[in-house]
């Protein structure tokens, strides 16, 4: 098993309240070593509270068994901290098809405003933000004034 | 316990305390989305508690051989006078106005403190107050929004801030009287004392104020202190919070979710 082999592993483990989102897409791996037979993964939180972590490490270890791997370090890694810019392409992509408006702005320059883009059912600008926070801690509340759909944000963060 | 780990447990326990009275709304907000907002911001705040927790478990640990303390003891088993924790965030949850405002209060001198603390020397702090200050800054933006809606809105939701105001004010002079931790900390490189963030938290909070047409705060020169949450010497509050709080660990020792 090489770092490589252990990544793609990885990949099948998803974001337990986003399910379309792999810990790889959101950019909460950090990193993975391995001599072969003890593995070492840091991840990074996305929130403080996230309810999510604890979960997320018992997927990793319930993935990495069925390979048969067990001798298995988590390290959760504060800083750097977490940044919605982490998200890959392909997780952004994931996340709009899902019915998710993905994080707009650059994470770090954030000084104003931050919101989507756009509707992410029916594309149209027309928004609103109904809530700074949605169903969980990463996302905000918005509605389209076009298609009258509610919809979740994942924030810039 | 020495001042330093004393430093930690404050932080920790600030955020403990207010995120244990904003949870309290759960299920109880005046919309649904106020509701989960408050129970998203107490989340945040727990989780940061958390962080601070397993610090200082870590560092007492080392301090003392043979200790093994964890978070949870430090959350769950500790009484009211080992808290450290302002005065401010053990308030009553009142109405909604002296939520707003209580939060208002505290997460600005957070945001203003997890800056300075970048710097500590003790890089677990400055890490812990990184990942911190991007949620703290949330929360400020989200009570901000609440006084001046409240403020400058009708005659009863100003009339009503004005009461939180009066409500709220004894307990602010608290933030700013640094105590023997904070000297310590100031001294070793760990963290600041508090007056360095006095004016610029005054600052915010009244050109808030102003928008939102409040009367602005003066800063006490000599303030009367006889309570002092840094000192352990709490308002009748803080036992009723643990009380409930501490309740399943007290009853059922070493219960696990």
């Amino acid at each position: 098993m090489t770092n490589e082999d252990i990544i793609a592993i990885l990949s099948e483990v998803k974001d337990p309240e986003i399910p379309v989102l792999s810990i790889s897409d959101l950019g909460i791996l950090r990193a993975v070593e391995t001599d072969g037979e003890n593995i070492s993964i840091q991840i990074s939180p996305t929130y403080s509270g996230c309810p999510a972590m604890e979960i997320i490490q018992d997927d990793i270890r319930t993935a990495l068994a069925k390979h048969g791997l067990k001798n298995i370090e988590i390290k959760q890694i504060l800083s750097p901290a977490w940044t919605s810019d982490w998200m890959t392409d392909e997780g952004k992509l994931k996340l709009q098809s899902y019915g998710i408006a993905a994080p707009a702005v650059h994470g770090c320059l954030l000084n104003g405003e931050d919101q989507p883009e756009s509707c992410p059912l029916c594309h149209s600008k027309n928004i609103e933000m109904i809530s700074r926070f949605g169903s969980t801690s990463c996302k905000a509340l918005y509605r389209c004034l076009d298609c009258r759909e509610p919809f979740d944000y994942f924030k810039c963060h | 316990m020495d001042l330093l780990s004393t430093y930690i447990i404050h932080l920790a326990d600030n955020a403990l305390v207010l995120g244990h009275r904003d949870s309290e709304w759960t299920g109880h907000g005046p919309i649904l989305e106020q509701d989960i907002a408050l129970s998203n911001i107490a989340l945040d705040l727990v989780g940061q508690a958390r962080n601070f927790y397993q610090l200082a478990a870590t560092r007492l640990n080392e301090l003392t051989p043979g200790e093994q303390i964890t978070e949870d003891d430090l959350a769950y088993l500790r009484d009211v006078n080992e808290f450290r924790n302002f005065i401010l965030v053990e308030q009553v949850n009142g109405d909604w106005a002296k939520t707003i405002l209580r939060q208002f209060y505290f997460s600005t001198y957070q945001f203003l403190l997890y800056n300075q603390l970048l710097q500590s020397n003790i890089p677990e702090i400055a890490a812990i107050s990184e990942k911190s200050i991007k949620e703290t800054r949330y929360h400020v933006k989200w009570s901000s929004e609440w006084v001046l809606r409240l403020g400058d809105g009708t005659e009863e939701s100003h009339a009503k801030m004005i009461d939180a105001m009066k409500t709220l004010q004894p307990w602010i002079s608290e933030l700013f009287l640094p105590a023997d931790f904070e000297f310590e900390a100031a001294a070793s490189g760990a963290g600041v004392l508090p007056e360095i963030i006095k004016d610029d938290w005054y600052y915010r909070v009244n050109k808030l104020f102003e928008t939102a047409t409040l009367p602005t705060l003066t800063s006490e020169k000599k303030p009367m202190q006889i309570l002092s949450g840094k000192k352990g010497v709490h308002s009748e509050h803080l036992g009723f919070l643990l009380a409930e709080m501490q309740f399943l660990q007290r009853a059922y020792p070493g219960s696990i979710w």
